[in-house]
């Protein structure tokens, strides 16, 4: 693997750390060629992700360990890894259907959010034994030199 | 996140600060139903201008109010969100259900 550059970093399943995991990731991808738009939207992701863990994977206890790696492939091509150890998913197709929550006061998008503004979303999931979500996103190359 | 509740007559307008991700969703549902549950409150005013992020949770806690003073005969409004905070609202479709202006000055004048 050609890889350039990545950061992993593990944190307790607290949602204190939500903001801080979506900002540290946000800020690695600083270092590719991409706009404060797409910045945002991978931070969002994060987040997404991250808060499932912690919800979902973890159902609120703060005790639970959650990893996150962010791999930037080459110029462009980022991909984002979070894993946790929690009660892992049954049903993976269920949990992605767009307003598929367990909660009334939850919309259900996270799923739909990772799979919008990602190219490529993996999940890798069972009861019991944790889940890890791979993300994959492609810039596009903005430099005209790089085109020429 | 920092919250700002007023109450002008039947109406309760909420300014917001700061992100609006699971670790403050909690405190923004308990403090705008607090004022919610006093069943003086006819219309709801979201200022988002100062809010700089938002998931799926801060969605959450937005539908859940809209649920509930629906719930209760009112209506709700949101006030002045940035455009990368519109654009999530736009995408989850709470667009279509809450209606969206630009400033407090907007809603004042209808």
């Amino acid at each position: 693997m050609n890889m350039r550059n990545y950061v992993r970093f593990e944190f307790p399943s607290l949602a204190e750390n939500v903001s801080f995991a979506r900002s540290c990731v946000g800020a690695f991808a600083a270092q590719m060629d991409c706009t404060l738009e797409e910045i945002e939207e991978i931070k969002l992701v994060v987040s997404e992700a991250v808060s499932n863990s912690i919800i979902h994977g973890y159902e609120n206890q703060p005790y639970g360990k959650i990893v996150v790696m962010a791999t930037l492939l080459d110029e462009r091509i980022m991909e984002i890894i979070i894993e946790d150890q929690g009660v892992g998913i049954a049903d993976i197709n269920k949990a992605m259907e767009p307003s598929f929550s367990s909660n009334p006061d939850r919309m259900g998008l996270g799923f739909t959010f990772m799979k919008s503004f990602m190219d490529e979303l993996e999940v890798e999931s069972e009861p019991g034994a944790g889940t890890r979500i791979k993300l994959k996103r492609c810039f596009l190359v903005k430099d005209k030199e790089a085109l020429a | 996140m920092n919250l700002e509740l007023k109450q002008v007559r039947n109406t309760l307008l909420v300014r917001v600060k700061g992100e609006m991700d699971m670790l403050v969703t909690e405190k923004m549902r308990r403090e705008i139903d607090k004022k919610l549950d006093t069943k003086q409150i006819t219309n709801l005013v979201l200022n988002l201008e100062k809010v700089t992020f938002v998931d799926s949770s801060g969605l959450g806690v937005i539908i859940g109010r809209y649920k509930k003073i629906s719930g209760l005969g009112g209506r709700m409004y949101i006030v002045g969100a940035s455009a990368s905070v519109r654009k999530i609202l736009m995408f989850s479709g709470i667009n279509k259900l809450i209606s969206m202006y630009n400033n407090e000055q907007d809603i004042i004048s209808i």
